[in-house]
C-alpha cells in the first residue's frame, strides 16, 4: 500500500520516440525523440513548473503522464501504480486530471456546464441522482460559480468563466494530480490574476498537487513550488523555484530568464541566439551548446551531459556549471 | 520634412451592424515623433489593432474611421483617395504583423515577396530588386541569404518568417513601422532577439515605430511613451517608467498590480495578486460615463454618468479619470 512517503507521481526514465519517414513515402527512417530519459518526482500537494520553448517536449511529457502517449521507454507511477501496466484508465482519471490552455475549444458547445461535469461522475459509477446534484452544485462553487450557472452553454461565459468550468470539469472526480497545459496564457491580462489565485486557493484547500506547463516566467515564479526546465526532450535543470529564479545554473536558464522584458529597464537582451535545433538530428554532447554563449569544444563531446548537483533538489546538465558560478 | 511622424487626432472608428453603428474606438489621440517607438498596449477588443490597421488604410467594413484626422508626415490619410493611400501603403508606412505564417505568400520564394516591394514601390527591375532583396534580408540577420531567399515560408521557422516580415516592412525606408505584437507567437528567446531587430534597424534608420502589445512589461521595456487602451480609450498615455511605477488611471494601476512580474516573489514572497473583477464590455455594450466604472474600485455616481475629458499629468501624461492618481 502507498504510504505518507509515496510521492503522488513518478516518472522514472521516460521516453517517448517517434519514428519519421520510411513507409510510403520512402526516405531514411529517423527518430524523433520528443521525450528522452525525463526523471520526475511530484509530492502531493506540490506545484512543479515545467519551462521550455516549443518543441522542447513539455507536451509529449503531459500527455504521457496522463496516459495519452504511449511512452518509448521508462515507467509512470501514479500514486505507486505503474500506469501502463494497470491498463484500467478509469483508475487513473481519478487520480490525474488536465485543465486545457484554451477554454474556448475545450469545452462542448453542445452540452451544458451540469451535462459536461456529471458525465465523468456517471462514467466513474455514481448513480445517485440527488449525489450528482449535490457534487456539481459543490464543485460550481468551488470554483466560485453560483448553481443556476449549470444549465447555460459554455458560449454564454466569459474567457474566464469558462475556465473555472474548465477546472470544475477537472476537479469533479476528486483527482490528486492535475496537469495544467498553460492555463492563464489565453485569457485577457484582467482576468489573469482570478484564475491563478483560484488554482493557489484549491490546491491548499483540497491538498491538490499540479503539473504547471507554462512559458510565463512569472506565473511560474509565483505559482510554482520546484521547477524543472527542459531542453530538446530532457530536463536541463530542476530545483526549487527559488533556486531556479535567485541562482540559475544552466546557461539555457539563464538566458529564459533574461530574455524576459524588464519593464524597469530598457530594452530586452538577448542572452542567446538562433533557434532550437531540429530534433530529428540534435547536437552531440549537450544539446544547447551550438547557442550556449558559455560553451567549449568539450560541450561538444559525446555522451549526453550527465546531471552536475548544485544544492539539496537542485541540479543542472552542464558540464561547466560549476566553474560557471564561480 | 519638419514635425511629428504621425499625429492621431480624436479618431473615432465605428463598427456598423445592420443600422446601428458603435463605436469601436473613440476620441484617441496621440503622436509619434520621427524615430521614437510608441507604445499602445490593452486588452483584445480595446480596439488596439484596428487602431493600427486605420493608420495604413486597410479597415473594411464593417469597419471605417468616421472622425478624426490621421496625418502622415502631414498628409491626412483619412481625406486621401484609396489610390493614393496605397502607394503610401509599404512605401511610407508598413506593418508587420502576429502571425508571419498567414501573412507571407506560402506559394511564393521569400526574396521574391521582398523584392517585390522595390519593384511595385521604387520601379526597380526584377534581377536589381532580387539582388536588393538578399541586402534585405542580410540585413534583418538571416544567415546564409542567398540560399534562404529562395526558401519558401513553410521551410522557415517562426523566427526566421518574422524577420523576412521585417525585411519587407523596412524594405523602402517607411516613416513609420506598425508592429502589431509581433512577438507573441515566438518563444522567449527568439522573441528577445525579434525585438533587438526592430529596435536596431529603426534607431538606424530614424523610423517610427508604433508597437502594440497586451504584454505590458515589453511594452514599457520597448518604449519611451506608452498609451494604455480600454474599450475604445485611450485611458493613460505616459512615460513608460511611470506607468509602471506611479500608474495613475485605475484600469492601469489595476493590470499593473495583477500581473505576477518575475522577480516579484523572490523580492517580497508570495502576495495574492489583485485581481480586476469582471470583465471586458463587448463593443455593442460600452457602458455609460467612464467605461471603466463597473469594474473600478474608486468609480463614484459621476463616474458612471460622465464620460471623463482627457486631463493633463505633468509632466506630459494625459489621464481620462474623475478619480486618478
Amino acid at each position: 500500500m502507498p504510504d505518507a512517503t509515496t510521492p503522488i507521481l513518478a516518472v522514472e526514465d521516460l521516453a517517448v520516440h517517434f519514428p519519421m519517414g520510411g513507409g510510403l513515402f520512402g526516405g531514411a527512417r529517423r527518430t524523433l525523440k520528443a521525450v528522452d530519459g525525463v526523471d520526475l518526482v511530484l509530492e502531493p500537494g506540490e506545484c512543479l513548473g515545467l519551462v521550455g520553448e516549443s518543441g522542447c517536449g513539455k507536451s509529449t511529457l503531459a500527455l504521457s503522464i496522463l496516459g495519452l502517449q504511449a511512452p518509448t521507454r521508462g515507467r509512470i507511477l501514479l500514486d505507486g501504480q505503474d500506469v501502463a501496466a494497470s491498463h484500467d484508465r478509469r483508475a487513473r482519471a481519478r487520480i490525474v486530471q488536465m485543465v486545457f490552455q484554451d477554454p474556448y475549444s475545450s469545452l462542448n458547445p453542445r452540452q451544458t456546464v451540469r451535462r459536461t461535469l456529471e458525465e465523468p461522475l456517471r462514467l466513474h459509477g455514481t448513480t445517485d441522482k440527488a449525489e450528482i446534484e449535490s457534487r456539481v452544485a459543490a464543485i460550481l462553487a468551488r470554483v466560485g460559480l453560483r448553481p443556476d450557472q449549470a444549465e447555460r452553454y459554455p458560449h454564454e461565459f466569459s474567457g474566464g468563466q469558462r475556465q473555472r468550468i474548465g477546472i470544475a470539469r477537472a476537479l469533479v472526480l476528486e483527482p490528486r494530480v492535475v496537469v495544467l497545459d498553460e492555463p492563464v496564457s489565453a485569457l485577457d491580462v484582467s482576468i489573469r490574476a482570478q484564475i491563478i489565485n483560484l488554482l493557489l486557493d484549491l490546491k491548499d484547500q483540497l491538498g491538490l498537487a499540479y503539473v504547471m506547463i507554462s512559458h510565463d516566467l512569472g506565473v511560474v515564479e509565483h505559482m510554482s513550488d520546484r521547477v524543472a526546465v527542459m531542453y530538446l526532450g530532457r530536463i536541463v535543470e530542476t530545483g526549487t523555484w527559488r533556486d531556479i529564479f535567485a541562482a540559475p545554473g544552466h546557461p539555457y536558464t539563464k538566458a529564459l530568464i533574461a530574455a524576459i522584458p524588464d519593464p524597469f529597464r530598457d530594452g530586452v537582451h538577448a542572452r542567446i541566439t538562433g533557434e532550437v535545433p531540429n530534433p530529428l538530428d540534435p547536437p552531440t554532447g549537450c544539446a544547447f551548446h551550438p547557442r550556449c554563449p558559455d560553451a567549449l569544444p568539450l560541450c561538444r563531446e559525446p555522451p549526453a551531459i550527465a546531471f552536475e548537483p548544485l544544492g539539496t533538489g537542485h541540479a543542472a546538465r552542464c558540464r561547466r556549471v560549476h566553474e560557471l558560478a564561480a | 520634412m519638419s514635425g511629428p511622424a504621425l499625429q492621431v487626432e480624436d479618431l473615432r472608428i465605428d463598427l456598423a451592424i445592420g443600422e446601428r453603428r458603435f463605436a469601436a474606438v473613440e476620441g484617441v489621440s496621440f503622436t509619434i515623433e520621427k524615430g521614437e517607438t510608441y507604445g499602445l498596449v490593452g486588452e483584445s477588443g480595446c480596439g488596439k489593432s484596428i487602431t493600427a490597421l486605420s493608420l495604413i488604410g486597410l479597415l473594411r467594413p464593417p469597419l471605417s474611421a468616421s472622425a478624426g484626422r490621421i496625418l502622415l508626415g502631414g498628409t491626412d490619410l483619412r481625406t486621401l483617395p484609396a489610390r493614393a493611400v496605397r502607394a503610401l501603403r509599404g512605401k511610407r508606412v508598413a506593418m508587420i504583423f502576429q502571425e508571419p505564417m498567414t501573412a507571407l505568400n506560402p506559394l511564393k520564394p521569400v526574396g521574391r515577396q521582398i523584392a517585390e516591394m522595390f519593384v511595385l514601390h521604387e520601379g526597380a527591375s526584377w534581377p536589381e530588386a532580387e539582388r536588393r532583396a538578399v541586402e534585405a534580408l542580410r540585413s534583418v540577420r538571416v544567415p546564409a541569404p542567398e540560399r534562404r531567399a529562395r526558401d519558401y515560408p513553410h521551410q522557415l521557422s517562426g523566427g526566421m518568417r518574422q524577420r523576412v516580415m521585417i525585411a519587407i516592412a523596412l524594405a523602402c525606408g517607411p516613416d513609420l513601422l506598425l508592429a502589431d505584437e509581433p512577438t507573441t507567437a515566438l518563444d522567449v528567446t527568439v522573441q528577445a532577439e525579434i525585438l533587438e531587430l526592430i529596435r536596431d534597424l529603426c534607431a538606424e534608420r530614424g523610423t517610427a515605430v508604433l508597437m502594440i502589445s497586451h504584454d505590458l512589461g515589453l511594452i514599457a521595456s520597448m518604449c519611451r511613451r506608452v498609451g494604455v487602451m480600454y474599450a475604445g480609450r485611450l485611458v493613460e498615455e505616459r512615460d513608460s517608467r511611470a506607468v509602471f511605477r506611479r500608474p495613475s488611471h485605475p484600469y492601469t494601476a489595476g493590470l499593473v498590480a495583477s500581473l505576477p512580474l518575475l522577480g516579484a516573489r523572490l523580492a517580497g514572497g508570495r502576495n495574492r495578486l489583485r485581481e480586476i473583477t469582471g470583465v471586458v464590455p463587448p463593443v455593442t455594450a460600452f457602458p455609460d460615463g467612464c467605461r471603466f466604472n463597473p469594474r473600478c474600485p474608486s468609480a463614484t455616481e459621476i463616474c458612471r454618468d460622465v464620460d471623463p475629458p482627457p486631463e493633463t499629468l505633468p509632466p506630459d501624461g494625459l489621464v481620462r479619470c474623475h478619480h486618478h492618481a
